[in-house]
């Protein structure tokens, strides 16, 4: 009969701790929420999608808490799952057929706007006649494959290792995915650009918020 | 022509290896004494840097939804 309280005892402060490390570890992870946003947004289609994707990964990250282990990288974790998920919802079965996406060589971006504005000018500047939209809707163009590793690299800045974690193939595709994707991106970003006959609409610093 | 004999187009295959710190220190001082020469693979990729600079800024620019912020605190599981 001694025992009684004492098991009790034990049960109640194993169950404090498990709601301590619980509930540390869900405001961990709601401090990563605009991280993870941002690559969701990117990843998927639109903005309904990234939302959606956004609160299952959430709600699988808090039903299996326990399968986190404390001190490793809480927020490749969450994108592990957002990226699994995405694959899941049958991100692959896509409109258009998959094709060979348009490259252009590497300098190609910088020479079209360069030209266009009437030869060599400052590189910054340069840069600048690319509005929001035209990069937002120009990466929304890059085939999923590519676009997972931009903008898990260059936009989340996540390792090439952490990427190819979280997208589960080798460190050596994600590198190859990787500079081909910023050349498909450089070719749709040409191409954008073209479209607005030279035009640059704004800059990203303009404070303009695409709609 | 091939990237062997030009020396633009090899420095041009080195590029975003340079960006990424990915060359080899040899492949970094050969493409650095190139670069120091020539002011036209120069400018380009100084353009890289800039413009990998500005899509991050362009694709973050955009906030996450207020409500979708609350949808997410609302997921967690009660204490019992």
């Amino acid at each position: 009969m001694a025992e009684a309280p004492s098991n009790t005892g034990q049960d109640a402060t194993r169950l404090a701790t498990e709601a301590r490390d619980r509930v540390r570890f869900e405001e961990e992870a709601l401090g990563l929420s605009d991280q993870v946003y941002r690559v969701a947004r990117h990843l998927a289609s639109s903005r309904e999608e990234a939302d959606d994707l956004v609160q299952e990964t959430y709600a699988r990250a808090f039903r299996s808490w326990r399968s986190y282990t404390p001190g490793t990288n809480l927020r490749a974790w969450l994108l592990r799952i957002l990226t699994n998920l995405n694959i899941d919802r049958g991100r692959r079965k896509q409109r258009t057929p998959q094709m060979q996406p348009l490259e252009a060589n590497d300098y190609y971006l910088y020479d079209k706007l360069a030209e266009s504005d009437g030869g060599p000018s400052d590189e910054e500047k340069v840069v600048e006649r690319l509005s929001q939209d035209d990069i937002v809707s120009a990466l929304s163009e890059v085939p999923h494959d590519f676009r997972d590793v931009i903008v898990l690299v260059d936009i989340g800045d996540f390792s090439y290792q952490d990427a190819a974690q979280i997208l589960s193939i080798p460190i050596g595709t994600v590198m190859s995915r990787l500079h081909r994707g910023r050349r498909i991106l450089k070719r749709e970003l040409a191409d954008t650009f073209g479209d607005d006959d030279g035009n640059g609409t704004g800059s990203v610093d303009d404070g303009e918020e695409s709609l | 022509m091939t990237a062997q004999h030009d020396p633009c187009a090899h420095c041009e295959e080195m590029m975003q290896p340079y960006l990424d710190h990915t060359l080899s220190d040899e492949e970094m001082r050969e493409a650095e004494m190139h670069l120091d020469g020539c002011d036209w693979c120069r400018r380009r990729y100084r353009f890289e840097e800039s413009l990998r600079i500005y899509v991050r800024q362009a694709v973050s620019k955009e906030p996450m939804p207020a409500a979708l912020k609350e949808k997410l605190a609302a997921l967690r599981i009660p204490l019992n």
